[in-house]
């Protein structure tokens, strides 16, 4: 619904030449060598990890044991919602602080599907109502959490609530131009408007502890290794997608209007393009994709409660992206496992520094690598600049 | 040598002491010999002498008559109060000085005896006493503390002592406790006196009569309540205006120096909230350096605050804004490292946990309106210190060089170089001043909350949005966003709930942005160009 209004809306001059000489615009980044390196070793990746994990025995030296397995797949997560917000800040110029708020929408539709699959073998033994909601002593469920025991509504809500609410807000904000900080900083409050409310438990999502206790997600059970593999494999799929779809919008001629109206809204403007409409969609799509990212995060770590839209995890999802160079879409991923990992090993070995070391990395990126990790490694090879408007014609 | 001389003043002050208590002592002494006569008329009178002396001691005197304690040293004549009367051996007190005397044999002492129509007398005398103290406020206390538990032995005592009364409130307040009595009574004059009374106590009365049977005498005390509840509901608007100011004060302290750097420097700061924390521990650290004298380090605190998260700021922009000159999203992000950087360093270098800052003694306490209004004087003291600090920076920012060079560089960077102002000194300055005014506004926060390293980040949002809704650019759209919506957010909060109200007023600036993204009060002409 919201991608068809927002594709046409488009000058008819736009989607006439998008049908250029290579093709369609999901197909184009396949020809790409840069998509084909990312999507090659992140196949490779994962084979790998399945191989480790499945052949070798555990308490060999290179067996990768099921907590790794989990770990690697919550990075993936993380880097499609990198992904995610590289979309909007690297080619919109949007930079958006409150993505963690589409990622835990996400999340909770499938915290709630998750919930409803418990059935009576919660600790009350009711079969319908989730165990705080009997806690709270409610009678009966919520209107909201009505068709969230089918999975197909659950998985469809995982794409619809981000997208409703980026469609709402994106439409409110950007049919009035609110952009550059002060859109940074509504998006901020938006999410911590969102923690608040979350936090309560009249909301009926759990307050403060949020959904857990889990048991199993389409019939499998989550505390199988079996399925830990599979939402590993699952992550790295919803990745790979997410990855050449955002490509696809990017090297479309969509996304050189979004480039253009980046770097030069105005001018865009007066050319006659509907800067606002382009803005919208992407700002959508991306949404969605961080929808996708919360909802497979959510059985990997058992867990989804309101601290997932503090603002200063929605801020750190930035600097995962600044650090691997925003404006390429695989330095997202980079920035999002390299952070991630560093943070796995900084919060066991010494918790204190970690917070030092992310701090030092903000000003160390924004001051000393402008372009993140994906511009030293462009810079050595070829002066090559993908988002630049004149690189980005194939 | 110095010895001898500190003790040769010891020993006269000691002396001097000593003789003005016996002096003080000999009146008081002739008092209790009263009590010790034989007679019990004579007795009588020697309390109603006891009570009018206005003595401090009179109550530990009457109390311990009442309950057989009071007794006389038979060989030497000293009065003493028995502390516990079990046993052989009883441990006493000087009832004169009050100095612990050890134990002395019950045989030793003679108690002064009572009959039931004095200890009648002595209880509602007890009951009045604390009316007869010299310190008016002390009378207002103890006649407060009688609405609602006069009953008719003590109405004789207490309409004889608001007769002699001189103090006008306390004289008020007497008539009213008696008014509640009688009005239990079912005396329809009483309800006329509680007309104007907000005391719970004075409601509780009237609330009774209107449930009793006495069809005449609810109503009209049902008409008086009304009136009371009208009052009672200006005087709630009235603490709810000022808490709203109060709070609006503290977002208007917190948001004017982030008003400054933002609006005048286009620079995002998210350490701001940190800076306000430095202030605020500024304030802690004074205290632990003055300890017991909390006045003096408020005062102090005020210009370190200024001073330490100014250095900060000036460190700040030195060491990272500078060389993101134009990139106010990087900035951003920079700064907002930097803030966790801050927090961090605070958690490992003092402590995790929150400090609690002494509120002098000038400043604690509230001011009382009537019954139904008290407004706290800290909360008084951090809107006027709010108002005071603006009008500062007001001046600064009109009347100093350094405002008009502020000024200059934000309207036209390049023709305000050439003409020779040195930009990027002035963007030193700026930004020491924002980030000064963030140290005071954390000395005033250390006035009213705990002082932790989380305290900056609970404000840094709320901060923004009081400068992106008064307008970016202006200290007046500033002063009247935040007072606005620190007055919303209380209005909201008692049918809204705190949290709830917070989500409110939060949504309602992001719409307002929609609707207006330059805030309230957008800058015109060349100003809003850039």
């Amino acid at each position: 619904m919201t991608s068809s209004t927002a594709i046409t809306a488009l000058p008819s001059r736009a989607s006439n030449s998008a049908m250029s000489p290579s093709g369609m615009w999901l197909t184009r980044p396949f020809t790409e060598r840069s998509t084909r390196l990312f999507l090659g070793v992140l196949t490779l990746a994962l084979a790998l990890v399945t191989v480790l994990h499945l052949a070798l025995p555990e308490g060999h030296a290179l067996h990768v044991s099921s907590y790794t397995v989990t770990l690697l797949g919550k990075y993936l997560c993380y880097a499609l919602l990198a992904v995610a917000v590289d979309l909007v800040w690297g080619y919109l110029g949007i930079l958006s602080l409150g993505h963690g708020a589409f990622f835990a929408l996400g999340g909770y539709a499938m915290g709630m599907y998750l919930m409803r699959q418990i059935g009576d073998r919660g600790v009350y033994g009711d079969p319908v109502l989730p165990d705080f909601m009997v806690f709270l002593n409610w009678d009966s469920l919520p209107w909201f959490w009505h068709g969230f025991d089918m999975a197909g509504f659950a998985f469809l809500m995982v794409l619809l609530a981000p997208g409703l609410l980026a469609l709402v807000f994106g439409f409110l904000a950007f049919r009035s131009r609110v952009t550059g900080v002060y859109l940074s900083i509504i998006t901020q409050a938006l999410t911590f408007a969102l923690m608040l409310a979350f936090f309560r438990n009249e909301m009926g999502f759990g307050g403060n502890n949020g959904l857990t206790d889990f048991r199993e997600l389409l019939g499998f059970d989550l505390r199988s290794d079996a399925t830990r593999l599979g939402l590993f494999l699952a992550s790295g799929v919803a990745l790979a997608l997410g990855y050449v779809v955002c490509r696809g919008i990017v090297a479309s001629k969509l996304g050189r209007v979004c480039v253009a109206s980046r770097d030069a809204e105005a001018r865009v403007r007066f050319l006659g393009y509907r800067v606002e409409r382009v803005q919208l969609f992407v700002f959508v799509v991306s949404a969605m994709l961080a929808g996708v990212a919360g909802s497979l995060y959510v059985p990997q770590v058992g867990i989804i409660n309101p601290s997932e839209f503090s603002p200063l995890f929605s801020i750190e999802v930035v600097v995962w992206v600044a650090l691997g160079g925003r404006g390429t879409l695989y330095g997202a991923v980079i920035g999002a496992v390299l952070v991630n990992y560093a943070k796995t090993v900084f919060t066991g070995v010494m918790p204190d520094a970690w917070l030092f070391a992310l701090g030092g990395l903000f000003v160390v990126v924004t001051v000393l690598l402008p372009k993140g990790i994906a511009g030293l490694m462009t810079r050595r090879s070829k002066p090559d600049n993908p988002t630049s408007l004149k690189e980005a014609t194939p | 040598m110095r010895i001898t001389r500190y003790l040769t003043l010891w020993l006269l002050l000691v002396a001097l002491v000593g003789t003005a208590q016996a002096q003080q002592d000999d009146p008081a002494r002739s008092l209790l010999e009263a009590l010790a006569s034989a007679s019990y008329a004579a007795k009588g009178e020697a309390i109603d002498a006891i009570v009018e002396s206005g003595d401090a001691r009179s109550r530990a005197w009457l109390e311990a008559l009442n309950d057989g304690k009071l007794q006389k040293n038979k060989k030497t004549g000293q009065f003493v109060v028995v502390l516990a009367n079990r046993g052989r051996n009883w441990p006493v007190e000087d009832a004169l000085s009050g100095e612990p005397l050890g134990e002395m044999s019950r045989r030793e002492l003679d108690r002064i005896g009572i009959n039931n129509a004095l200890r009648g007398q002595l209880r509602s005398t007890l009951a009045v006493l604390d009316l007869y103290v010299d310190n008016p406020d002390a009378r207002l206390q103890a006649a407060n503390d009688l609405l609602g538990q006069v009953d008719e032995a003590m109405m004789a005592p207490l309409n004889a002592v608001r007769d002699q009364e001189s103090n006008e409130a306390v004289r008020d307040r007497l008539t009213e406790a008696l008014a509640i009595y009688r009005l239990e009574q079912g005396d329809p004059q009483a309800i006329e006196t509680l007309r104007g009374s907000l005391h719970p106590e004075a409601r509780a009365a009237l609330n009774g009569v209107v449930a009793g049977a006495d069809a005449k005498l609810a109503a009209e005390a049902k008409a008086a309540l009304s009136g009371i509840e009208q009052t009672l509901k200006i005087n709630r608007g009235v603490e709810t205006l000022y808490f709203g100011l109060s709070l609006g004060s503290v977002l208007v302290l917190a948001a004017i120096g982030l008003a400054i750097t933002f609006g005048v420097m286009g620079v995002i700061n998210m350490a701001h909230g940190e800076l306000i924390m430095l202030g605020a521990y500024t304030s802690w650290g004074m205290q632990q350096l003055l300890p017991g004298q909390p006045g003096l380090a408020v005062i102090l605190s005020i210009p370190a605050g200024f001073l330490v998260a100014g250095l900060a700021g000036v460190a700040i922009e030195r060491c990272v804004i500078q060389f993101l000159k134009g990139r106010p999203l990087e900035t951003l992000l920079a700064t907002f490292g930097v803030s966790l950087i801050l927090q961090q360093l605070v958690r490992t270098l003092i402590s995790p946990l929150n400090r609690t800052v002494v509120t002098p003694e000038w400043m604690s306490g509230s001011l009382v309106i009537n019954d139904a209004l008290s407004l706290t004087l800290n909360r008084l003291y951090v809107l006027g210190f709010a108002l005071l600090v603006f009008a500062a920076l007001m001046l600064v920012m009109r009347r100093t060089r350094l405002g008009l060079e502020v000024r200059a560089v934000t309207q036209n960077r390049a023709m305000a170089r050439s003409m020779g102002i040195r930009a990027t000194r002035v963007d030193m300055l700026t930004f020491g001043l924002g980030a000064g005014v963030a140290g005071l506004a954390g000395v005033a926060l250390a006035q009213l909350t705990n002082v932790g390293p989380n305290l900056g980040q609970s404000y840094i949002i709320d901060s923004f949005m009081v400068v992106v809704f008064g307008g970016v650019g202006n200290l007046w759209g500033t002063l009247v966003a935040g007072m606005s919506l620190g007055v919303i957010n209380q209005v909201l909060e008692p049918w809204a709930g705190a949290v709830l109200a917070k989500i409110i007023v939060l949504v309602f600036i992001i719409l307002f942005i929609q609707k207006r993204p330059r805030g309230l009060f957008p800058q015109k002409g060349r100003a809003a160009e850039g």
